[in-house]
């Protein structure tokens, strides 16, 4: 487990990180979020001890990164998968990684078959495509078989294929009881991969939650109807409070009403239901939603009441029904 | 491409911790594993040995020129070395600069501290990997060198053997004062952080310094405490009492003097690549 207390960094005049705190807890996908510039790239250096903080302190299990006997076998971390020696084979530069720490040699054909660099093994790595410079950056963070990963915007440019093949590493990789720690700007990339997220907006702390609970807080939750009589319940949701707007295919979308009042409401006028689906919002517009409430909050004035979590009204904690990708969940990852 | 699933216990079980042993084989890889290393040893070999023919086979003939009466005994280990001394430490400075700077400038310097985060560590075996490949090619130059010189002066009948008095002491020395020059330039490198400025400020040092001191009216007083004084000092054979000589303190001491900069630089590096953020 990765614990963040109380971190603070100020490069000169610009405070990059300001008292944050969040665990990243073992065997799950954590999703690492904030805009460019939020003081991801930064909160991760200053967990490996590439920065040192101003304040606060980062431990690994208990340990801070420095300190770790083989920081290889514990930590397998990607920033920037460009960070390296142009002018080496990709063997080479896995090689000099592993007996930092006296893995075995072999264990670099390993992790090169395992990325499938295994027939530029030979080749200098100035000559590699941004995909393949990512699977070798990705073989690195493999050498010492660690608990814990952390990438840092790793499908940042990557082609599809190369997008997949990241996403479906990562929920094997937790799979197997391991820790991911990944950031994006992109929500809709966390959306199919992450379990947990961290969000943070200008270094601070904006939320620490299970996927569900994050997208609960939004106040982006709709329900779709299509029915023949749509007019006629767009009547009726109205005098019950909610508001509805036409949709696609002459669906209604129906907001300030839950499911199942939508439905009695249905029943009640004798509209026929074809369709009836709680349409959880985006984790996208529940992203911009938190952040842009923290932009406006820290900007200032104007904005008043600072609200960073958003004005959603209060969801019971029972999770509505999944209309999300399937995440990844320890145990079934039987796909591709 | 196919998904990548991980057998189990894929490395034998630590034990330990990792430290110097093993980060300094992973700096040998480094060195190694580029082709940078190989070319500018390269080319310190080729000048040292080339310009040192030259110079050599330059002196042979000015020798036999001079008519007997004017001619001054020469040193002829010193000149046979004097092209690895005055060019090759401007040429170690190239990949004594490198092992740090391609680091920085690569964004490699942060996959090497996440992989060994004690950066005394790397900064030390950085430093004992790029000595020994320095001191180990210096050696042969200055070997090599000093035998093509010989032949070459042979007709003066002033050359030298390795038996010869201090010529060992001048063609090691000479080795070893090559290697300090690569170590001071590995050690500006941990405070500039870049390949230019630092061979600017090395090339400053070792070149231009002594030029400027000699323009100034007590330069006999200064000339001793100029890094670049240990190159004429240890490389000499033939202690003359000759102005260039005798403002100098004896071959080791100078040497020292230039040892004790480049140590107090390698401090000075070395805590600032422990504590500034990479």
């Amino acid at each position: 487990m990765i614990e963040v207390r109380g971190l603070t960094k100020r490069y000169g005049e610009v405070t990059a990180v300001s008292g944050l705190s969040f665990d990243v807890m073992p065997g799950k996908v954590t999703g690492f979020l904030g805009p460019n510039g939020a003081g991801k790239t930064t909160t991760m250096r200053l967990i490996l001890g590439l920065d040192y903080p101003n304040a606060g302190t980062v431990t690994i299990d208990g340990k801070h990164y420095a300190s770790l006997a083989y920081p290889m076998r514990e930590v397998g971390a990607l920033l920037d998968a460009r960070a390296v020696h142009g002018g080496r084979s990709a063997y080479n530069h896995l090689l000099c990684l592993a007996q930092t720490n006296n893995l075995p040699r072999k264990r670099v054909g390993e992790v090169l078959e395992l990325v499938g660099l295994t027939e530029v093994a030979r080749k200098r790595a100035k000559g590699f495509s941004l995909g393949m410079s990512q699977r070798l950056g990705i073989a690195g963070t493999l050498l010492g078989d660690p608990k814990v990963l952390m990438f840092d915007e790793p499908v940042n440019g990557l082609d599809p294929e190369g997008i997949l093949w990241i996403r479906n590493l990562m929920k094997a990789l937790a799979a197997e009881g391991r820790t991911v720690f990944v950031s994006s700007h992109l929500m809709s990339e966390m959306q199919n991969t992450a379990d947990r997220l961290i969000v943070i907006g200008r270094g601070r702390l904006l939320a620490e939650c299970t996927m569900e609970e994050f997208i609960a807080r939004s106040s982006g939750q709709t329900v779709r109807v299509a029915t023949p009589q749509a007019d006629q319940l767009a009547k009726a949701v109205a005098e019950a409070g909610g508001s509805a707007v036409s949709g696609d295919n002459g669906t209604l979308i129906v907001s300030g009403l839950v499911a199942a009042q939508v439905g009695d409401l249905a029943f009640e006028h004798g509209v026929r239901l074809h369709e009836l689906t709680v349409v959880l919002a985006s984790l996208e517009a529940a992203f911009m939603e938190l952040t842009a409430d923290s932009v406006e909050y820290r900007a200032g004035a104007e904005g008043a009441q600072g609200q960073p979590a958003g004005p959603g009204q209060p969801r019971e904690p029972r999770e509505p029904p999944q209309q999300l990708a399937a995440h990844g969940r320890p145990g079934d990852d039987g796909r591709s | 491409m196919a998904t990548t699933t991980r057998q189990a216990p894929v490395l034998p079980a630590p034990s330990g911790r990792a430290g110097f042993g093993g980060t300094l084989r992973s700096e040998f890889t480094k060195i190694r594993s580029v082709r940078s290393t190989y070319w500018t040893l390269l080319v310190l070999l080729a000048v040292s040995v080339g310009i040192g023919a030259a110079i050599s086979a330059l002196s042979a003939s000015g020798w036999s020129n001079t008519p007997p009466a004017d001619r001054t005994p020469l040193d002829a280990t010193q000149l046979s070395i004097a092209a690895l001394l005055i060019l090759g430490q401007l040429v170690i400075v190239v990949p004594g600069a490198l092992v740090l700077t391609a680091e920085y400038s690569t964004g490699m310097i942060r996959t090497s501290l996440i992989a060994m985060p004690r950066r005394i560590v790397i900064y030390v075996a950085k430093a004992v990997a790029f000595a020994a490949v320095a001191l180990a090619v210096s050696l042969a130059t200055a070997f090599i060198a000093f035998f093509l010189g010989q032949s070459l002066l042979a007709s003066t009948h002033q050359s030298a053997t390795l038996a010869g008095h201090d010529v060992l002491r001048a063609l090691v020395g000479s080795a070893l004062y090559i290697t300090l020059c690569g170590l001071f330039a590995f050690a500006a490198a941990a405070i500039i952080r870049n390949t230019a400025g630092t061979i600017t400020a090395m090339i400053g040092l070792l070149f231009v310094l002594p030029v400027l001191v000699n323009l100034l009216p007590w330069h006999n007083d200064l000339v001793r405490w100029l890094p670049s004084s240990a190159a004429r000092a240890i490389s000499a054979t033939v202690w003359n009492s000759g102005p260039q000589n005798s403002h100098l303190f004896s071959p080791w001491d100078q040497f020292a003097v230039f040892a004790v900069y480049t140590a107090v630089l390698l401090v000075v590096g070395g805590i600032l690549f422990r504590k500034r953020d990479a």
